[in-house]
């Protein structure tokens, strides 16, 4: 299963990075539109055109570096939140432990999607601050987790080995708990793209989204708002749906295979 | 002047019952050169003891008295200054070496970690010095790039005693260091504690319930019960002609093979140790000792000395007509 993940993220992540050699990236631009509007799929535009006259393919195949970049760099700076406050609340305890886990329980139970949508209309749309609003409200599962295995490490003798050996508590983060906390921390992160990803789709179709770039949320975004499923034109909502669907469920596939590598109680389930 | 002195050392465990006394007034010397073993059953704050020389105690432990390392009290040291002496000044073989070592990282870069932490040479270096180090304790060099999992139990703690070496302290803690080894292994290891103490005259603490390694490995032999220090002296003679009622019983639940007396008629120390919580009045010994008199549950008796030169003593009211050896008039 973890193979088949592999393999769609490979084909999705290469056809990414290697668009701008498959097609110029002209085919985004309105007023250099080679098609008729709304064509259904032919030879020449494989999955049809859009209102405007652009190639769907062309759009679904830029639209994915925007997709994935946001996915990843959200996930980074999630992950990152993530783990510096759940180590530092499972490492210190105390007060510090219980005002950095009442902080990540108030943005745990906080929905979500209005406060995202809060932060992006506050900020103003552009990529950056898409990436901004994901990464600081999808952290709190992370803390949570990182934390719970910084408790169970830090007990253990080699964490009190450290402290005789004269380490500082830099040190025994650094070296002792964070090699150990890693594998769980990894595993998560693709877990948390694939998230990440369905995030930047809701934004972009809900218009949050920077207009200036074409990722598959805001193609959607276009489509709804032009009507296509009314006019009949699947071909131009299809393509990034199942774009969408195929990288999620990719990403999913991988981190659930990781987990089961990484955590042995879930082998030979 | 010796290496470590502990001077009426108490050590209190909070709970929720209350304080928890688990070392009471241990007075310790250790010169250099000197092999020091302590015994003692589970739970005789033995591990306490050696655990508050280099202040490692829980959160929760409250430690009174003074331990002076080199004429300095660990107790009263600022955190700076505690970090500095760890390891420089005193070093512990940890019991259990299986968990002491962090299972992602090379057993070298953990040899070389003190090094490292204590700014004594760089990484690379520490490491070079770290693959001597493992020689030293009889592994080929390159054992150094080997990860926990890759060893065996005795090349394990072979590891930990490289570790303890690594930045040359004065005092080395071995804290049960052959438990969980087979016999042979624990032989080994033992020889090569020993040797590696003679080569560099170092201090030690040797802390375990094996007596047959105690007398073997140590000078001077001190024993435990219920967080004091109830018999001390030379090894030879200590378990040779016990004082206290607590050490006989020790000295006879040794079974020797081959010896069809221990075979007829194992020996051993009926009941358990006093839960720390509640140490009974008296001396703490009396419901377990079979020569205990009226007055051994009213009087809780110090250490007395048995010889002029205070080398043996004993804490028992009835040590005298017990027939101690070598008695002071």
């Amino acid at each position: 299963m973890g193979m088949i993940g592999l393999v769609i993220l490979v084909f999705f992540i290469a056809t990414a990075l290697l668009a701008p050699i498959f097609v110029s990236s002209d085919g985004l631009d309105a007023t250099k539109a080679t098609g008729e509007p709304l064509q259904p799929p032919s030879l020449e535009f494989p999955f049809g055109t859009d209102d405007l006259g652009r190639s769907v393919l062309t759009l679904t195949i830029w639209g994915s570096r925007v997709s994935l970049l946001v996915g990843f760099m959200a996930t980074l700076l999630s992950i990152l939140i993530g783990a510096v406050i759940g180590i530092a609340a499972g490492y210190f305890g105390g007060w510090r432990e219980n005002l950095l886990m009442r902080v990540t329980d108030w943005f745990l139970v906080i929905p979500f999607l209005p406060l995202a949508i809060v932060l992006a209309s506050l900020l103003g749309r552009s990529l950056f601050n898409i990436i901004l609003v994901i990464g600081v409200t999808s952290w709190p599962g992370t803390a949570r987790l990182v934390r719970a295995q910084t408790l169970s490490v830090k007990t253990r003798p080699y964490v009190e080995r450290a402290r005789a050996l004269g380490a500082g508590t830099w040190h025994a983060i650094t070296r002792h708990i964070l090699p150990n906390v890693f594998p769980l921390i990894f595993a998560n992160t693709i877990l948390v793209v694939a998230v990440a990803i369905l995030s930047e789709t809701t934004l972009s179709f809900l218009g949050l989204g920077d207009p200036l770039r074409v990722s598959w949320g805001s193609i959607l975004e276009f489509a709804f708002s032009a009507g296509a499923g009314g006019a009949g034109a699947w071909w131009w909502l299809v393509p990034p749906g199942v774009a969408i669907v195929l990288v999620v469920l990719a990403f999913t596939m991988c981190g659930y295979a990781l987990d089961e590598v990484l955590n042995p109680r879930l082998r030979r389930r | 002047m010796s290496v470590l002195s502990v001077r009426d050392l108490n050590v209190s465990y909070t709970t929720q019952a209350g304080d928890v006394p688990a070392v009471r007034g241990v007075n310790l010397d250790v010169a250099r050169g000197e092999v020091l073993g302590l015994a003692g059953e589970s739970g005789c704050g033995k591990s306490t003891v050696a655990h508050a020389v280099l202040r490692l105690l829980p959160v929760g432990a409250r430690a009174e008295g003074e331990v002076l390392l080199d004429g300095e009290d660990v107790l009263a040291m600022k955190p700076g200054r505690l970090r500095a002496v760890r390891w420089t000044e005193a070093a512990i073989v940890f019991q259990g070496a299986m968990h002491a070592l962090n299972p992602v990282r090379r057993v070298g870069d953990q040899v070389a970690e003190a090094m490292t932490i204590h700014r004594q040479a760089s990484e690379r270096e520490a490491f070079r010095r770290a693959q001597q180090l493992v020689e030293q304790v009889g592994l080929p060099a390159r054992r150094a790039r080997d990860y926990p999992h890759e060893l065996s139990g005795g090349q394990r703690q072979r590891i930990m005693i490289a570790m303890a070496l690594a930045c040359n302290p004065n005092l080395i803690i071995a804290d049960e260091p052959t438990t969980a080894l087979d016999v042979m292994v624990q032989a080994q290891v033992l020889s090569l504690l020993s040797g590696l103490q003679q080569e560099f005259g170092l201090a030690m603490i040797f802390i375990t319930h094996d007596l047959s390694v105690l007398v073997e490995a140590c000078d001077r032999i001190a024993v435990m019960y219920a967080g004091r220090i109830v018999e001390e002296g030379p090894s030879d003679l200590l378990f040779g002609s016990p004082a206290h009622p607590y050490t006989k019983a020790l000295a006879a639940a040794f079974p020797q093979i081959g010896d069809e007396r221990f075979r007829r008629a194992p020996s051993g120390l009926p009941g358990d140790p006093p839960d720390p919580a509640a140490v009974p009045r008296g001396c703490p010994f009396h419901p377990r000792c079979p020569e205990a008199i009226a007055a051994c549950a009213r009087e809780d008796p110090s250490l007395l000395k048995l010889t002029v030169d205070g080398r043996r003593r004993a804490a028992c009211i009835r040590v005298d007509r017990l027939g101690a050896p070598e008695m002071v008039p």
